[in-house]
């Protein structure tokens, strides 16, 4: 099963090298991963999303933890939180019918235009990973040219039925990840 | 008072009462080398000058088996790092704290390809339990203070500090921390309370359990506890090879060591029992043979101070997560409470005189022939005019087995070895270390020929500096333990193994100016034993023994305990 972890680290010289070490050291895998300072300083959050069964999971959690100056190492997939990623696309946009139908997916998918030529546009949209793929793959057809991805960034719901009525006032009940998590 | 970093290192260690520093010098330690031509000894620190960077980490590691200290070695850049990094490594596996100072290029020729130039903190990184990089000489201190907590707390472990030059020639106030506070690490100490009652509930409960200790009971020190634990429980105890010494060899309810060359009892015991009571030991797999038919009718009782440990190889039915000395405190409490309010201890009786029949049925056992040495014989000898006294280092292969199967180790730190990485070569300059810390007790390496022709140079660091370790070559004139599975698993296809081409290892101490005897028949081995280890300082003893013993019993690789071949 797939899994988001998050690791509160010192944000010291080598960090990610440890954290990238002991996953390749051990087998496991890192399908994504993001690493940022925090707003404490020198303290940085990686976010790395992983796939195993239970027992390699918990291994994981428990190596990385070991590792000196990791603060703390928390599976976000165990409980309410709130995942997002972020994609820019360069996508085929000649005059007329496309580039309406492009500027239509635009808005369903509450993405943005950030770059405009005569025959493309530059779209971010962040999103979780379900509704990046799905964007991607509806504009697959009309012609991507260039694309980015980020891994995922998460974080815990502090009080999940509080936080889930503001998301839902925010995006509506059909964007909940809530609800996303809780058909998984 | 301002000084040169150099000198900042020393009265680091001075402040951590480091008193031995083993070591090999290079251009980018020089500073540190001209400070300790300086300083050294006003500070009371001695340093033995190795003759390769690899026994200066077997020593400091030998140093820190022997004494439960945080051993300190000190090597020069790029070929004194690298040349270190087997000794990090073992280091790493045993869980020995040490703490590495390796030179390195000046900070404004990290990352050129300068002269000498490793990245060692990059090849360190996944044998070490952290390491450092100093790159302002206001940190020098601080990290020195960080690494010998690291090393020497939790699960100890080998810390590396990469010194660049500079970094040891730049002047600085000194000032050392008393205390340090790191966010990031804290390792535990008591373990919940829940999980000691619910262990001891099965403890108490169980019909057939098995005590099984590893190096992290030595490592808590917690011994005594121990022993209290199994007595007041009545538990049959087995030690793995690195916790041989945490329970007394010839208490009546020792087992032995359990695992690939560990006793028919041990092994039938651990395969019965109702329940495995594990402390500081890590169910390595020379320990438990095929998982899937590892004491498969057990319940695990798991204590470990390292989480990590705890439902990595087998399922911890009761985890308990805490130092092993703490944790035995704990429980032995929790049995007077659970015992006084009405559970009763069981003798279980019938368990122990099954394991008495085990252990009647297939003792240790090997077959005298005439006058030829037999290695087993060797031991025996070795423990019975020592007195199972001295302490004894040995080096990686048959003979280890033999002497971990024959020695009877009944104190803790008598008994050093390299266990979770096997590095051959570690035996004799351990050994080394050990001896500069008990120069007044019996030191003992226990050695083969071809791991002692990986370590033969340190013959000169023992001659230079007197120091009083007693080697015993155990010469078959084979790569014994690879003969002997090339013979049991590779159908007596010897390859790459005989090693009869050897120096004449009598001359060859001589020529380093260290006494040497030898014995060639079983007749001989008494006498010359007696007399070369009531001689004073360093000597070496070749005992020429039956060149094609095998070590048994033995678990072949990936078999079941069980299914151990007995002769
Ligand atoms: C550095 C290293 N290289 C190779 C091995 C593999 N190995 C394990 S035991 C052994 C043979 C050791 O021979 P010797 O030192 O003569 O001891 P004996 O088994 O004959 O008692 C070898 C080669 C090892 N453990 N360490
Ligand atoms: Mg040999």
């Amino acid at each position: 099963m797939r899994h988001t972890i998050s690791l509160l680290v010192e944000n010291e010289y080598g960090m990610l090298t440890r954290v990238a070490g002991l996953f390749s050291a051990r087998g496991y895998q890192i399908d994504s991963l993001c690493v940022a300072p925090t707003f404490e300083d020198g303290i940085s959050r990686m976010t790395l999303t992983t796939h195993g069964n239970d027992h390699v999971i918990r291994q994981i959690i428990q190596q990385s933890r070991k590792l000196v100056k990791v603060i703390e190492v928390w599976d976000m997939t165990a409980s309410p939180h709130v995942e997002r990623e972020m994609v820019m696309l360069t996508v085929s946009a000649k005059m007329g019918d496309q580039r309406q139908e492009v500027l239509s997916l635009v808005e369903i998918f509450r993405a943005k235009v950030v770059d405009v030529s005569e025959d493309s546009f530059i779209l971010e949209m962040t999103g979780n990973r379900e509704k990046i793929t799905a964007f991607i793959d509806i504009l697959r057809p009309i012609g991507i040219q260039d694309m980015v991805r980020t891994g995922t960034v998460a974080l815990t719901r502090v009080a999940a039925v509080k936080a889930r009525q503001i998301q839902i006032e925010e995006e509506g009940e059909e964007f909940s990840e809530l609800t996303l998590n809780e058909k998984v | 008072m301002k000084m040169r970093g150099a000198r900042i290192l020393l009265e680091a260690l001075r402040c951590e009462n480091v008193k031995h520093v083993f070591g090999y010098p290079g251009g980018a330690v020089l500073h540190i080398y001209d400070e300790l031509r300086l300083s050294g000894e006003d500070l009371g620190i001695s340093h033995y000058l190795v003759r390769h960077e690899q026994a200066a980490l077997f020593a400091a590691a030998g140093y820190a088996q022997a004494t439960g200290q945080t051993g300190v070695a000190l090597v020069t850049s790029g070929p004194g790092g690298t040349n270190a990094v087997t000794g990090i490594a073992n280091a790493f596996m045993d869980s020995l704290p040490l703490v590495v100072f390796t030179g390195q290029v000046p900070t404004h020729l990290i990352g050129n390809d300068a002269f000498q130039e490793a990245d060692l903190t990059g090849i360190t990184r996944s044998c070490t339990k952290h390491n450092y990089l100093v790159k302002r000489v206001e940190d020098l201190a601080t990290t020195i203070k960080e690494a010998f907590h690291v090393a020497s707390t939790g699960r100890p472990g080998p810390v590396l500090v990469d010194l660049p030059k500079d970094m040891t020639a730049q002047m600085c106030e000194f000032s050392y921390p008393e205390t340090i506070q790191m966010r990031s690490y804290d390792p535990p100490h008591f373990a919940p309370q829940k999980q000691i009652k619910r262990a001891v509930e099965a403890m108490i409960s169980a019909e057939r359990p098995v005590l099984y200790i590893g190096g992290g009971a030595i490592a808590a020190n917690a011994h005594e506890e121990v022993r209290h634990l199994a007595e007041r429980l009545n538990l049959p105890t087995t030690c793995t090879l690195m916790g041989l010494g945490a329970f007394p060899a010839s208490h009546p309810l020792s087992l032995g060591m359990l695992g690939m060359h560990g006793g028919y009892w041990t092994n039938m015991a651990v395969d019965n029992c109702d329940l495995l009571i594990s402390i500081g030991a890590r169910f390595d797999d020379r320990v438990t043979g095929k998982l899937t038919e590892f004491a498969v009718g057990a319940k695990f009782i798991h204590v470990d101070i390292d989480p990590s440990c705890v439902g990595k190889n087998v399922r911890a039915d009761y985890p308990v997560i805490g130092d092993a000395k703490a944790v035995c405190r704990q429980m032995l409490t929790e049995i007077d409470e659970q015992t006084s309010s009405g559970s009763r201890i069981q003798s279980r009786e019938h368990w122990h005189s099954q394991i008495a029949d085990w252990k009647r049925q297939h003792p240790f056992w090997f077959k005298e022939e005439g006058d030829i040495i037999k290695p087993q014989y060797v031991i025996n000898e070795l423990r019975r005019i020592t007195n199972g006294k001295a302490i004894v280092s040995s080096d990686v292969g048959q003979h280890q087995m033999w002497t971990a199967q024959l020695y009877s180790f009944e104190e803790p730190r008598q008994w050093l070895n390299s266990g979770g990485l096997g590095a051959m070569g570690y035996g004799f300059p351990a050994a080394m270390g050990a001896a500069t810390a008990f120069p007044d007790q019996l030191v003992v390496a226990v050695v083969g020929d071809g791991g002692f022709q990986m370590s033969l140079n340190e013959l000169a660091t023992i001659k230079q500096y007197n120091i009083p370790v007693k080697i015993l070559l155990i010469n078959n004139g084979y790569l014994g333990m690879v003969r002997q599975w090339q013979e049991q698993f590779y159908e007596h296809r010897y390859s790459q193994s005989d090693m009869e081409v050897a120096p004449d290892f009598i001359k060859l101490a001589e020529a380093y100016g260290v006494p040497a005897v030898r014995a060639t028949k079983s007749s001989e081995v008494t006498k010359v034993l007696e007399e070369a280890l009531s001689r004073p300082g360093p000597v070496l003893i070749e005992m020429k023994v039956a060149r094609e013993e095998n070590v048994f019993p033995i678990v072949p690789a990936g078999a079941a305990l069980k299914d151990m071949i007995l002769a």
